[in-house]
């Protein structure tokens, strides 16, 4: 394939996967694959008001830059979008976009996991929780379970 | 050494302030002597420091590699809790 085009972008409004798709494989025939991901602000028991998302501006984009191209060099990617917003975010809004493409669907979608898997851990952006009852935010802890997504990375292929 | 410190999340909040500038004894060469000079300064680093374990440390941008990570050359250090994006 092709030199892959990777977009990162963090910003506050949000997005559309469509547009975000139709960017990435206009004007090429090379992808027969693309998978998405996209995380979305959750309120299953109707307590939540809003999150908000902090992030450092410095190192936020460059550090998914950086798995990104790790994704590209592993697997034969033709392209990678990621997109992580922050500020306020309400229940049932957007928060996070990775796009993955390839000529074939298995390194399609081992490049998107491999890419929300790091972004989870290593992109620095941190969530505070604000109640519908007006009670004061706490910040949410990080989840075991994330870190334990990533050994399954460290595996010899199958 | 002059250095730019920044603080994140809950961090932040504890410190009280996002970032400010200090100039580093020369004794101060790795993370874990920043550690240690940080607990000097108050109650409030003293207070996030108990729990070292879980504190992330980036030096201009890139995740630290360790508490032995040296910190010469380096302009900005952020410390910040465990990341919970995506």
């Amino acid at each position: 394939m092709k030199i892959p085009i990777i977009k990162i972008q963090v910003r506050q409004e949000n997005f559309d996967l469509n547009d975000e798709i139709r960017a990435l494989t206009a004007n090429r025939t090379d992808v027969g694959a693309v998978v998405s991901f996209t995380g979305i602000c959750r309120d299953e028991n109707h307590t939540l008001s809003a999150l908000e998302i902090e992030h450092y501006p410095g190192m936020a984009q460059a550090e998914i830059l950086r798995i990104a191209e790790i994704a590209c060099s592993r697997w034969p990617l033709g392209g990678m979008v990621a997109i992580h917003r922050y500020g306020k975010i309400l229940p049932g809004e957007n928060i996070v976009l990775v796009v993955a493409a390839s000529k074939h669907r298995q390194a399609a979608f081992d490049g998107a996991n491999f890419l929300m898997d790091f972004l989870k851990t290593r992109a620095p952006f941190w969530k505070k929780e604000f109640f519908a009852d007006g009670s004061k935010g706490e910040w949410v802890s990080a989840k075991d379970d994330d870190d334990g997504a990533l050994v399954k990375w460290n595996q010899p292929e199958p | 050494m002059n250095m730019k410190l920044v603080y994140f999340s809950w961090i932040r909040e504890r410190v009280g302030f996002s970032e400010e500038e200090v100039n580093l004894p020369s004794d101060v060469k790795t993370v874990a002597d920043l550690f240690d000079w940080l607990r000097g300064r108050g109650e409030e680093f003293e207070g996030f420091l108990q729990q070292p374990d879980i504190i992330r440390v980036a030096l201009d941008h890139v995740h630290a590699d360790g508490r032995e990570a040296s910190l010469s050359g380096i302009k900005e250090i952020a410390l910040f809790p465990p990341m919970t994006g995506g």
